[in-house]
């Protein structure tokens, strides 16, 4: 199936009688039973306004699309949005929607916010084929129940987008990182949250225990003007002056290095199974050191770990409880999303039987 | 604005209900005299007062699920209340309903700097937030201007913005966790410490819900190092179109400020007789203020200022000094206070594109004409958010009807161009029945259907946000199966 309409995605829904299989790109590594419904056909730009930071486009719209328009304008979509596609080793073309859908946000999370964050509103057919709107094209907006965050992140299961608006930010001038080498993983974590506490505005703090030249490397980025980002690579650089620290300020190659951390480019081409782990940043270290994974990479100061475990690992018996979750990304051992409390699962359970009553929306995926 | 009829039942019962509450938590927590009720029959939208069955006052969340257990067994409609500063009729009472006023839960419960949140009881104003941890060189980011009596809860239940939230967001977008009660009693944990909370954004659904999916007695908040300095300018220009203009240079530039202000003739002129700021008479004034390193602070003031030039302000104002800041700030601050001296005033909170700035400007404008009530404008330009303030007279038979049609027009005028009617006052009774100018049943009906599964008897704040006869079917159907 792949509709050239909201009326006809909405058709299709409505008149399904079989599970449907939502994808965008398809680069996001989601096959489950039931027919495959492409959102490829429902793309393009509906309105880009750069004075505004508002772009509305249909969820359908390649995220390379958008992002040589905002390009051309100066522009960015500030949180980030990893590309699946080394990880899972997918090909395709990702799409804003499968971004929001999956609320997809890089190390720039960690200083700006989420993919939800920046969500103004969206438009979407829910499960028994009714268009819905939520939101709008305005950056404040608190009419009625806010599902655009509900719908960021859930997975096509509530509903499938047909529209996202979101709120977009100015490109800075430049950019640089700061890089401390040879800091064990709970060093470098505090490292990461002196400087996430400083005024300095980081806005990426992470830390490969396996660097590329094989030593453990702390990255720290600031951007913004010239003049402001000498300044505050100069101020970082000398919080850490009794470590090994040194400035990158080449914008290109500051760039490259965030894009690999981004996309978790060291564990392309691995075998194994692969986690994301949100957490608090203080324990980081500690619950690093109990997955005994074959690699790990920590973003969002620690917030976020990247682990590689062999296939099949029940990392989430390996963590025990802590405050946070774990996801299955690269694998299918186990259970994709960590298992909820009863009542956080009951009003899961209770949102998808009201958005999609039949459940054949991405059946099988949350809630 | 109508309120629905109350339910005869539960007036009937109010001694058997007092007492039940009275069992669960302590006596003093318990107001039920009539006199005393009466501190309690509005919020900051006074046009409107009905004083509640009851007021309890809990100092826990295991007190807040006791009440609300009781008062679900028992059929009685909740109303949670933070400190009462709603200006959209959030916290406005109905008389066969129990007032849960969350001010005894004010306690600090932790601080973490290594992680950068902060968690309290919700009771606590949103400024003492602030408070706890500016010492330390943080501060928590949305800042309303009832900031010094607003509460966390108030702010949770409306996603309160601020001045401020063109750089940081509003309440959604600096809350990690929260401790919740639903209507049955149960409490929940939704987040933490960490970012991204796992499932389903319940977080995100929770903000903003106006009290109606459940009561939020401790919250998580992201509190964020503060920077060095903050600089403002002043600029005045001799029309609405071209500030708007400068606005959209200025963020088409690159540079993100942390607040753009922007007063109309009306506001600058109320407010010069009231704060003598010593304000430009002009057409329009924007406040635009930048924070950093003094160099940094340069660095983008140099930019704004060379950007303000190309439009030939009629005026530019930077701030040498804190003193001087403080004067660039004293107007937009006394703005309310001032339009307060001259009038009784409503204040509307729709929001636009930025584009269409100078438009609805003009349009208001005609409107005010056409209604013979003066209309000021003081708002958030960066954002869209605007504060249209109908100025009429309380005690002048019709004036108050007329000012809400006049308000409903302009509210109308936001949705038509591509806004929305509340960009961070919340929906509350104030613009209930407008819903249905912004969305379709099919839209309201979706929304709804989160109130089903959260709240199923909608016996939270059941008559707010959804226009009475779109939720009624609900509502009717709680009281026949209670």
């Amino acid at each position: 199936m792949k509709p050239e309409t909201e009326a006809e995605l909405a058709g299709m829904i409505a008149s399904a009688s079989w599970p449907i299989c939502v994808r965008g790109g398809g680069t996001r590594g989601v096959n489950l039973d039931g027919d495959v419904l492409e959102t490829g056909g429902l793309s393009g730009i509906t309105l880009y306004e750069p004075g505004s930071l508002t772009l509305v486009a249909q969820a359908g719209t390649p995220l390379a699309e958008i992002e040589a328009a905002l390009e051309a304008e100066g522009q960015r979509l500030a949180f980030e949005p990893m590309d699946h596609r080394g990880l899972m080793g997918t090909t395709g073309a990702p799409t804003i929607g499968g971004v929001v859908a999956a609320n997809v946000s890089g190390p720039r999370r960690v200083a700006v916010g989420a993919c939800r964050d920046f969500m103004l509103g969206v438009r979407y057919v829910d499960g028994t084929g009714t268009v819905v709107k939520n939101g709008g094209r305005v950056m404040k907006n608190v009419t009625g129940y806010d599902l655009v965050k509900l719908m960021s992140g859930s997975w096509g299961t509530l509903g499938v987008l047909s529209e996202v608006s979101l709120k977009v930010l100015p490109k800075p001038e430049t950019s640089a990182c700061i890089l401390i080498t040879g800091l064990s993983d709970a060093e470098a974590v505090r490292a990461m949250a002196k400087a996430l506490g400083s005024p300095f505005e980081v806005s990426g703090a992470a830390h490969l225990p396996e660097g590329p030249e094989g030593q453990a490397v702390t990255m720290l980025r600031v951007e913004g003007f010239a003049g402001s980002v000498a300044y505050r690579a100069d101020q970082l650089a000398g919080l850490f002056g009794d470590l090994d620290v040194r400035v990158e300020d080449d914008p290109a190659s500051v760039a490259e290095s965030w894009v690999s951390v981004r996309d978790v480019a060291g564990f392309h081409g691995t075998d194994g199974d692969v986690w994301r782990v949100s957490c608090t940043p203080s324990e980081a270290a500690d619950l690093g050191a109990k997955m005994n994974a074959d690699a790990l990479v920590y973003d969002w100061g620690g917030g976020l770990i990247w682990a590689r475990v062999p296939e099949g690992t029940d990392l989430r018996a390996r963590l025990g409880i802590f405050d946070g979750h774990a996801t299955l990304v690269r694998g299918t051992g186990q259970p994709k999303f960590q298992p909820e409390p009863p009542a956080i699962a009951a009003l899961s359970r209770g949102l998808r039987q009201k958005f999609d009553p039949r459940g054949i929306l991405n059946a099988g995926l949350m809630g | 604005m109508q309120m629905p009829q109350p339910n005869a039942s539960v007036l009937s019962r109010k001694a058997q209900i007092v007492a039940r509450l009275r069992e669960v938590i302590p006596q003093d927590a318990v107001i039920s005299d009539e006199m005393e009720t009466r501190a309690y029959e509005c919020d900051a939208l006074t046009a409107y007062k009905c004083p509640p069955l009851a007021v309890v006052l809990p100092s826990s969340t295991e007190e807040v699920a006791a009440v609300l257990k009781v008062c679900h067994q028992m059929g009685v409609p909740v109303v949670p209340r933070g400190s009462g500063t709603s200006l959209a009729g959030g916290a406005l009472p109905t008389a066969d309903c129990v007032l849960l006023g969350v001010a005894r839960m004010n306690d600090l419960i932790e601080t973490d700097y290594d992680n950068r949140f902060i968690r309290v009881q919700t009771g606590r104003t949103n400024l003492s937030v602030t408070g706890a941890v500016e010492a330390d060189g943080f501060f928590y980011a949305p800042d309303p201007s009832s900031q010094l009596a607003c509460a966390i809860a108030g702010n949770i239940a409306m996603n309160s913005g601020g001045a401020h939230c063109l750089k940081y967001g509003v309440t959604t977008n600096n809350l990690l966790g929260v401790t919740m009660v639903q209507m049955d009693g149960t409490i929940m944990e939704i987040g933490g410490a960490h970012l991204d909370a796992g499932g389903y954004d319940l977080l995100g659904l929770i903000c903003g819900s106006e009290g109606q999916l459940g009561v939020v007695t401790e919250a998580t908040l992201r509190i964020l190092p503060k920077p060095e300095g903050a600089r403002p300018v002043l600029m005045g220009f001799d029309s609405n179109e071209v500030a708007g203009a400068c606005v959209a240079d200025i963020i088409k530039a690159g540079v993100l400020p942390v607040a753009i202000e922007f007063m109309d003739r009306p506001c600058i002129e109320a407010t010069e007789a009231f704060a003598k700021a010593g304000y430009p008479m002009c057409e329009a004034l924007l406040i635009v203020e930048v924070e950093g390193s003094p160099a940094e602070i340069d660095e983008q003031l140099a930019l704004i200022l060379e950007i303000a030039r190309r439009h030939n302000p009629v005026e530019l104002r930077e701030a040498k000094d804190a003193d001087e800041a403080g004067r660039i700030w004293l107007g937009r601050k006394s703005a309310f206070g001032a339009m307060g001296q001259i009038n009784d005033y409503m204040c509307l909170d729709g929001t636009i594109p930025v584009s269409e700035l100078p438009y609805v400007l003009r349009r208001i404008g005609e409107m005010s004409k056409e209604y013979g009530l003066d209309v000021a404008n003081v708002f958030h330009a960066g954002d869209g958010n605007m504060h249209p303030l109908i100025l009429f007279d309380a005690n002048k038979e019709g004036d108050l009807e007329l000012c809400e049609a006049l308000g409903a027009d302009i509210l109308r005028l936001c949705v038509e161009v591509g806004g929305c009617l509340t960009g961070e006052h919340g929906v509350g009774i104030e613009k209930r029945d407008l819903m249905v100018d912004q969305f379709a049943p099919d839209d309201l009906e979706a929304q709804m259907a989160v109130k089903d599964v959260f709240d199923p008897a909608w016996l939270l704040n059941p008559a707010k946000v959804f226009p009475l006869a779109a939720s009624e079917s609900r509502r009717s159907m709680a009281l026949a199966a209670e």
